[in-house]
């Protein structure tokens, strides 16, 4: 067969079922590829072929007998490493985790394991997702398969560019205020922030659980909503789990049809500090939209002004409190101050050493967020703009079906260049962090490349909660448009990756 | 303008459990500073009026049956801990002298 490593996941869900290869071939591609490449890209942080392989033996064994586990029986699937598993390290890209095996599965983990798919191995990440560029990572930064000098978005950077580097055709991401659709956009990959609950966050390494999502990162639409059929669904380990049945989101993108949809422009998140190839490309994708029957709408949502601060609140807050756990007691890190010292001394050491800056600096502002005298001035006042924020939404998705902006205000930046602007890194996920305020579904996918840098652009849409196949209707309309008018797919222009550069 | 000073940041890695070096600490009352002042914004919409959200999706309280879940082992649990005596998780002192 042609290059394996080529093929979208549906395509490889078709080659197996027809016996025209196997899942050991397919994972030993995939498997050549990460050892070819992945010394430049840094997407995984482990891997362990032989686990692979073993799983893929066992999906073949299943397709012999003609008991496959599921459509995608056999594909293979990198997971971002805030999820944990029984069988590779999990560490959140944190030092204070490292080499830690988890004696449980997280359910996504579980639902990709039991629909026969082969995890390739653990994808690099901001530190417990903290970050937009995947610098934060304690294990070093993931580079962009379009350019090894830039940033691959973040958190889950590492999951972005194992898709886009042919390394992986799915993977799972983790999207807080963006963390799985802003790497796609800047890695010129699809990814989906499902509705708040409608995958089970059980074994997802918390950061800010009235944040957090689990979703999907492909190559493709058809394939991102393939596997957010596999993942979703409701989950008793899960407290905040949606009891509901959902669609099928891979019929969705089938039957896609935009005729008489309704979509809503964001006013404030088309024009003012987002770079003119962004806003370009964005036009370009609305406009094919229309001539296709869809309707485009000017829409205003003025509390979008505050949301990126209500969200530099709620998140530190949340996560200050989350990460108490890492207490040097059960697991992860210890480290004795010298001469020794009480339990108290002892956490505090191991915290200084096997936590980051990003970590430290929002653990600290939590704190404060959080503490008496501040509470209600801080925190407070960021909940009632969380409330300001879903009104909004309420409003707009009154008169449109779905909402689109760009993903983000610009296109990939070089490593390092925003490292100690910590407020100008933040305010890049002014796109994508009303959506998880709100709890309402996301999706990014590939709009074209700037004129003024050649880099990838995304285009999101948003939905209301628990209507995510209107996501994939509109994206899989979009995409199938685009790829016409391109003639093939965004990543056939991206550089060939030959490996062996660093 | 914020009152954030560095006796602020050495109270907070306190109560966060953080050992922060002095220059970490300088560094940080730095940057505490200015993005406290930009987060404070939002007290400007968030009037008395407006309730407050903690949670995107409104959900009851779950409740199950008093009965033993899906657990964890004591040697599942033990697995990963830094120190334990086979039955529990081990510490170092938990008072100071002085306490």
């Amino acid at each position: 067969m042609s290059d394996l490593t080529r093929l979208t996941a549906a395509d490889l869900a078709a080659a197996l079922a027809s016996g025209d290869t196997t899942s050991v071939e397919v994972t030993q591609a995939h498997l050549d590829r990460i050892a070819a490449v992945d010394g430049d890209v840094h997407a995984f942080l482990h891997v362990n072929p032989q686990v692979s392989l073993d799983a893929a033996k066992a999906s073949d064994a299943r397709r012999k007998a003609g008991t496959p586990a599921g459509a995608l029986d056999g594909v293979p699937i990198a997971i971002k490493d805030v999820l944990v598993t029984t069988d590779m390290p999990s560490t959140s890209g944190s030092k204070i985790l490292e080499g830690w095996m988890s004696p449980y599965d997280a359910t996504p983990v579980t639902k990709i394991r039991e629909a026969g798919l082969v995890p390739l191995g653990k994808t690099n990440m901001d530190e417990f997702a903290m970050g937009s560029s995947t610098e934060h990572s304690a294990y070093g930064p993931t580079r962009n398969p379009w350019d090894l000098d830039r940033i691959p978005g973040g958190s889950g950077g590492g999951s972005a560019a194992a898709v886009a580097a042919f390394e992986a055709p799915l993977a799972l991401g983790s999207d807080t205020g963006g963390s799985i659709r802003q790497p796609a956009h800047i890695t010129g990959t699809v990814g989906v922030k499902p509705t708040y609950g409608g995958v089970s966050r059980y074994g997802a390494i918390a950061l800010a659980s009235s944040l957090d999502q689990i979703g999907p990162v492909a190559r493709t639409v058809l394939d991102t909503a393939l596997l957010h059929d596999v993942i979703a669904g409701h989950d008793p380990h899960d407290s905040t789990s949606l009891k509901q049945e959902w669609p099928s989101m891979a019929d969705a993108v089938r039957k896609a049809n935009v005729t008489g949809l309704r979509i809503g422009v964001m006013t404030e998140l088309d024009g003012d500090g987002f770079q003119p190839g962004v806003l370009a490309r964005f036009h370009e994708s609305l406009e094919l939209l229309k001539a296709e029957g869809a309707e485009i709408v000017p829409v205003s949502l003025p509390s979008l002004a505050y949301a990126v601060a209500a969200y530099y609140l709620i998140l530190p807050a949340e996560a200050s409190s989350n990460l108490a756990k890492f207490d040097s007691v059960r697991f992860g890190l210890r480290v004795n101050p010298v001469g020794g010292g009480t339990v108290e001394q002892v956490m505090s050491a191991t915290r200084e050493a096997g936590f980051g800056d990003e970590v430290k600096r929002r653990i600290i502002l939590g704190t404060y967020a959080l503490s008496a005298g501040y509470y209600d001035a801080y925190y407070g006042s960021a909940q009632r703009v969380r409330t300001l924020v879903q009104r909004d939404f309420t409003a707009a998705f009154a008169n449109v079906d779905v909402l689109a902006s760009p993903t983000a205000p610009t296109t990939a930046w070089k490593l390092g260049e925003q490292l100690d602007d910590p407020l100008a890194m933040w305010r890049g996920d002014i796109a994508t962090i009303p959506a998880n305020l709100a709890g309402i579904p996301g999706i990014s996918l590939p709009a074209g490349l700037a004129d003024e840098d050649g880099l990838p652009v995304g285009i999101q849409f948003l939905a209301p909660a628990r209507e995510d196949a209107r996501l994939y209707n509109v994206g899989g309309a979009l995409e199938a448009l685009l790829a016409s008018k391109w003639g093939g797919s965004i990543l056939d222009k991206a550089p060939a990756l030959t490996g062996g550069t660093r | 303008m914020s009152d954030i000073s560095a006796e602020t940041v050495r109270h907070l890695a306190g109560l966060a459990r953080i050992d922060l070096t002095d220059s970490e600490i300088e560094h940080l009352t730095g940057e505490l500073r200015q993005i406290v002042d930009v987060v404070a914004s939002v007290s400007e919409v968030a009037t008395p009026d407006v309730p407050a959200t903690s949670h995107p999706i409104p959900l009851e309280n779950v409740f199950r049956a008093d009965v033993v879940g899906d657990v964890l082992t004591t040697e599942q649990a033990l697995a990963s801990a830094p120190e334990h005596d086979g039955s529990r998780f081990k510490v170092s002192a938990i008072l100071g002298e002085e306490q």
